[in-house]
């Protein structure tokens, strides 16, 4: 994540030219690149015919584990799930009242929040092209509705700007692109841009800057019904005698490039944060409960893994039992291994060395999410945000409203909190009881007046304190990905290894079940070719 | 397009948070900036090391920083905050030398560690050259 801030990639500056450019430039930009399609989700394996009595042993019971054991026992493999957890899962969780949370150095939180609500600690939205994952979702009948992703009306708030005021995202994306459809269209009449556009490509432009950035006959960005039909009116239009709207004043140019709107107009252009959005109806831990109902029954929890050998005949785990305590060995002909690599790089394996130069090259990022719980949904009720986030560059990066009950009376959940980077790593290290504190004291800023009034209880998951992933997500970078990703996917004789980590869509669901199924597909090959 | 505009959208799109993953969004999620080793150990480290820098254990190990002989070697302790190792994502690009100066010598003199000789600028030389806000 922050490995490529500062430096434009090749997204980011599609996106940035598709901004301001149109779709002429970003077209053209495309076909220089190359054009990546939308899903590489072929449809579910279809394996079949694995040699009667050979097996699998599987580690992990996150979705890529899971997948790996639906599809493997589909196909005819004896199989078994090792899980260091007492649930399936793994990062696919939702957290709710009653719950208690343990993290790496020893605090303890007891969950309070009312039924039906919930803190999603890991993912909470899914793109409408990851397909594979979707495709399960229906294959294992979890139900889905919209998450929020874009919303006009909540705020964005940057403590270099408007003084700290937080302001309106619909406010301060017109007035941005109504102040560089002004400049360009000066730019233009100075003939500054192009020289190679035609008259009536430049009539054209025109014109499109003008319906774009709502600017007047003159070409000009002003107060008055049009800016105001897309930034918001100061009276908006009603009925009856004095139904006429009024128009609002407009931001400082120079503020509102300041509060860095760009850079949120870019963040919802990513092809992964276009609507629409889902999230599983009751939390997103519905997922791994989906799964988990189709292979719970394959699964040994509390089974923490302290070696993994292979040699001719079959690969062998021995695995301590957490809770009753003793060691044991399970063997099978094959594996697939699933475990996070911040904890595979410390248990001991005979796997070749280049292997485990590749499992012990990808550090893991940094998360913290918080959930707190209000009496009453003032963001709905006092200002109209229904859903979405409002962003700030505060240490806990965004509040997120819920996605769903809107209009319902009692306590709601919003999300206080999605922290990575320097501010993630800060709040890791407090106590819960900090980590609450600093969330209500930043979140403050966005609804001064409700914020601590109406706050009844809180609970937050640092990832880098979660005894079995121990961070976020893997961190690949060019050169690790040069050096160490083929290494890492291949299959060593009857070990593969499988999980976001193992893949280019990294720290999401689809990557994780994306690299599964390749994993499996090649693991049974080998297996048929024994 | 002119080169001039070409050069004003790179700055635009250099502003952008780069979307590898999930992740919160542009804000930035910015803690003050630390300046003393104990601030920068609070901010930075303990969210792994600790509070009392003894690490911790789940399904892996948070090596102890207290009593840890390794520290002994400055250059050793320079290495990994700057480059990482195993889970441990490499720091240089968001710690300075000012900063990653503070901590080692903080280290080095704290929980149970007891090495005077003191960090110098050429220990952090792998470092970014202003705070990272």
């Amino acid at each position: 994540m922050e490995a490529g801030r500062g430096m434009p990639t090749r997204r980011q500056m599609l996106h940035a030219i598709g901004l301001m450019g149109g779709t002429a430039a970003i077209y053209q930009m495309m076909t220089t690149f190359g054009h990546a399609a939308e899903t590489r989700f072929p449809g579910p394996p279809n394996l079949s015919g694995a040699r009667k009595g050979s097996s699998v042993i599987v580690l992990g019971a996150g979705l890529a584990g899971m997948l790996a054991a639906y599809e493997l026992e589909k196909a005819g493999y004896k199989v078994q799930i090792l899980e260091y957890q007492g649930r399936p899962g793994g990062r696919n969780w939702s957290i709710y009242g009653g719950d208690k949370i343990t993290e790496m150095g020893g605090a303890t939180q007891n969950v309070g929040f009312a039924k039906g609500n919930y803190l999603n600690p890991g993912p909470w939205r899914i793109p409408h092209h990851h397909k594979t994952l979707l495709h399960y979702c229906k294959a294992f009948g979890v139900a889905l509705e919209p998450f929020i992703q874009f919303n006009h009306n909540a705020y964005v708030h940057n403590t270099d700007a408007f003084g700290g005021a937080p302001q309106r995202y619909r406010m301060l994306a017109a007035d941005f692109e109504g102040g560089v459809a002004e400049l360009l269209g000066k730019a233009i009449d100075q003939k500054a841009l192009d020289t190679k556009l035609t008259g009536e490509d430049v009539d054209r432009l025109k014109e499109a800057l003008r319906s774009w950035g709502m600017l007047d006959q003159d070409m000009r960005y002003t107060k008055g019904l049009r800016s105001s039909s897309h930034r918001g009116f100061d009276l908006p239009p009603g009925g009856g005698v004095n139904g006429a709207p009024k128009p609002s004043d407009l931001l400082p140019f120079d503020e509102v490039v300041k509060s860095g709107i760009a850079s949120n107009m870019a963040f919802f252009m990513n092809d992964e944060f276009q609507t629409t959005m889902f999230q599983p109806v009751g939390g997103m831990g519905k997922i791994g409960e989906g799964f988990a109902r189709q292979v719970g029954r394959l699964v040994t929890y509390n089974a923490k893994v302290t070696k993994l050998m292979q040699d001719k005949t079959g690969v062998s785990v021995s695995y301590a039992d957490t809770v009753k305590g003793g060691a044991m060995t399970a063997k099978a002909d094959f594996c697939v291994c699933t475990i996070p690599l911040t904890v595979l790089s410390q248990i001991e394996t005979n796997l070749s060395e280049k292997k485990q130069a590749a499992i012990a090259a990808v550090p893991y990022s940094n998360s913290v999410k918080i959930g707190l719980e209000m009496r009453r949904r003032f963001w709905e009720e006092d200002q109209d945000i229904f859903g979405g986030h409002s962003f700030t560059n505060q240490e806990i990066g965004l509040i997120s409203y819920p996605n769903n009950n809107f209009f319902q009376d009692g306590p709601a959940v919003l999300l206080g909190a999605f922290a990575s980077g320097p501010g993630g790593y800060r709040l890791a290290g407090m106590t819960p009881e900090q980590r609450i504190e600093a969330a209500l004291a930043q979140g403050s800023v966005f609804h001064p007046e409700q914020y601590r009034k109406e706050f009844l209880n809180g609970a937050s998951v640092s990832w880098n304190r979660t005894p079995w992933v121990m961070g976020c997500c893997a961190r690949w970078n060019e050169d690790t990905r040069r050096e160490h990703y083929q290494e890492l996917v291949a299959l060593e004789d009857r070990i593969v290894l499988a999980g976001e980590h193992a893949s280019y869509v990294g720290c999401w669901m689809e990557g994780s079940l994306l690299s599964s199924l390749d994993a499996i597909t090649r693991l049974h090959k080998r297996a048929l070719e024994a | 397009m002119t080169y001039r505009f070409l050069s004003a959208l790179a700055l635009i799109a250099a502003l952008a948070t780069p979307a590898l993953a999930d992740e919160p969004g542009p804000g930035g999620s910015k803690p003050p900036v630390a300046k003393t080793g104990e601030e920068v150990y609070r901010t930075y480290c303990q969210a792994c090391h600790m509070a009392d820098a003894k690490g911790a254990t789940g399904a892996g190990t948070f090596p102890a920083l207290a009593k840890n002989e390794r520290l002994g070697t400055t250059a050793y302790a320079a290495y990994i905050v700057a480059n990482g190792k195993g889970g441990m994502p490499w720091f240089k690009d968001m710690l300075s030398k000012d900063q990653a100066q503070a901590l080692l010598g903080y280290l080095r003199t704290h929980y149970g560690n007891n090495y005077k000789e003191p960090v110098t600028a050429a220990d952090v030389e792998a470092f970014g050259q202003k705070p990272t806000r």
